[in-house]
């Protein structure tokens, strides 16, 4: 299972990478994409909207199922990704790469975000 | 096959196979079963354009013998069993004295006085109770061979002539609804040609202890053909394309045959008093005076997939109910079947939608299957 290092997570398998210019990305996780299967839509946030961090803020569809989408953190959406909404299997192909979700400019973020280490224990469990 | 425990699930014969294939598993009716090796949707378009290898091993197999085997099948069951030639298979239905839907079967006779009944898992004991109760008075015995069979299934475009590199069996000669005991990579096997992905395939009955042996040589007889191992997440996306019903969904005690657009299966002609015959006679003159809810397909315009239980709407009025849905592999779009109001029914209503968790989305009436594959 890949975790990458320079990323943290949610508890709810979302990932977040660092910020470039108070932008950050977000994803859901490897972990996350093998759990819900083969994702046939995206509802992404609005960008422009406000995001705020534990809340639901889109849904993943799956073969089997729907999932909610929650934000790791508070903050604007600058940019959602496009390409996944033409192309939701983005999100099992390449959960941390091409299959990003959006960019959030970060106002807060919880204490409770988990170092890769951190979350590889928690998916083990 | 199946460790009997009263606490986890079910296993079935193939168990440790699957998970050293890296299965994602899932309990189905109170068994183990594998819900997809890889991508669901890379299992579905195999078995659509190659060929897929199933563990069925969890359908419920219930053995009728003796003199009266067929006179307590006409009694049990809705359709006409005795009329049956041997080798042959039936799709049938069990219901209650009012008229639901018990459970839908496929039902084997193998030989004169000898049949196997097929049930859903979920099911089984259920099938196999009222079976044993109806058999009060005849000369006949009800077996529970639950734990007698694996069940393997290779379906798809390729599956004859994966299979005719294993068995001298004459598969050419083996009609669809066709069974005959035979040999498969020296395995003793029933071979079914049955199925439940619109595909031709094959349903292999075999001892538990012959499982592994007989999944080995069926991957390496399929490996030049592209054959995969498929999950149930696949078997369901395939199933609702070729429009067949699944208990629990197009199917339930809360429906007669007649109300599931499927009266065709309840023989009245036949001989003799069945369980349900005065109810479904009265069924049957409702449906012809006053049609019930239709099932029908609908495809989706736009990208949200309808689920079970979400109701369809036109003109901001419920006219029925989504009883499967999914995103459809082979047309590229979200699919469903669902029960409306008969007024709705006809392919091309203009006007329908689904409710998704709140927002109505159109779709389009369309008649069933989705998908027929060019015989």
């Amino acid at each position: 299972m890949n975790i990458p290092q320079q990323l943290r997570y949610s508890k709810e398998h979302e990932w977040l990478s660092g910020a470039e210019d108070g932008v950050s990305t977000v994803g859901i996780t490897e972990f996350a994409a093998n759990a819900l299967g083969d994702v046939v839509y995206a509802q992404l946030p609005e960008v422009g909207s406000t995001v705020t961090a534990g809340d639901t803020c889109g849904e993943l569809e799956s073969t089997k199922s729907v999932s909610d989408l929650y934000s790791p953190v508070t903050g604007e959406v600058t940019e959602i990704n496009e390409d996944v909404v033409n192309d939701p299997s983005l999100v099992n192909s390449a959960p941390f790469e091409g299959g990003w979700l959006f960019k959030v400019r970060v106002t807060d973020e919880p204490a409770d975000l988990l170092s890769a280490d951190e979350y590889t224990a928690h998916t083990a469990g | 096959m199946s460790s009997n425990s009263p606490v986890g699930p079910r296993l079935t014969a193939l168990d440790a196979l699957h998970r050293s294939l890296g299965a994602t598993m899932t309990d189905f009716a109170g068994w183990d079963m594998p819900l997809r090796y890889g991508s669901e949707r890379d299992e579905h378009h195999a078995v659509r354009t190659r060929a897929g290898l199933f563990d069925l091993s969890h359908m419920g197999e219930i053995t009728v013998t003796g003199p009266q085997a067929a006179a307590l099948l006409d009694h049990a069951l809705v359709g006409n069993i005795g009329a049956v030639k041997t080798g042959r298979a039936r799709y049938t239905m069990i219901c209650r004295e009012d008229g639901g839907i018990l459970d839908d079967l496929i039902v084997y006779r193998l030989a004169e006085t000898e049949y196997m009944v097929v049930a859903n898992a979920s099911n089984a004991q259920v099938v196999l109770d009222a079976l044993v109760e109806r058999a009060a008075g005849f000369d006949a015995e009800v077996r529970d061979d639950r734990d007698a069979y694996a069940l393997i299934a290779v379906q798809g475009p390729e599956s004859p002539g994966i299979l005719k590199a294993l068995t001298d069996a004459d598969l050419d000669g083996l009609k669809y609804y066709a069974g005959l005991p035979g040999t498969v990579a020296g395995v003793p096997a029933l071979i079914a040609r049955t199925g439940y992905t619109g595909e031709d395939g094959f349903e292999l009955f075999v001892k538990p202890d012959h499982a592994v042996e007989l999944w080995q040589a069926l991957t390496e007889a399929g490996e030049g053909a592209g054959l995969v191992p498929c999950g149930l997440s696949c078997r369901d996306t395939l199933r609702l394309e070729a429009g067949m019903p699944l208990y629990g969904h197009e199917l339930s005690t809360e429906l007669t045959p007649f109300d599931a657009g499927l009266g065709r299966v309840v023989k009245f002609e036949k001989d003799g008093d069945f369980v349900g015959r005065t109810a479904l006679e009265a069924a049957a003159e409702r449906a012809a005076a006053a049609p019930p809810r239709v099932l029908v397909g609908l495809v989706a315009e736009g990208r949200r997939v309808p689920r079970a239980g979400y109701p369809v709407v036109a003109d901001g009025k419920v006219i029925g109910e989504v009883t499967s849905g999914a995103p459809s592999p082979t047309l590229g779009k979200p699919i469903a079947m669902a029960y409306v109001d008969a007024a709705h029914s006809v392919p091309g209503t203009a006007g329908v939608g689904v409710d998704i968790r709140g927002s109505h989305e159109p779709y389009e009436v369309v008649a069933l299957p989705f998908y027929k594959r060019q015989k």
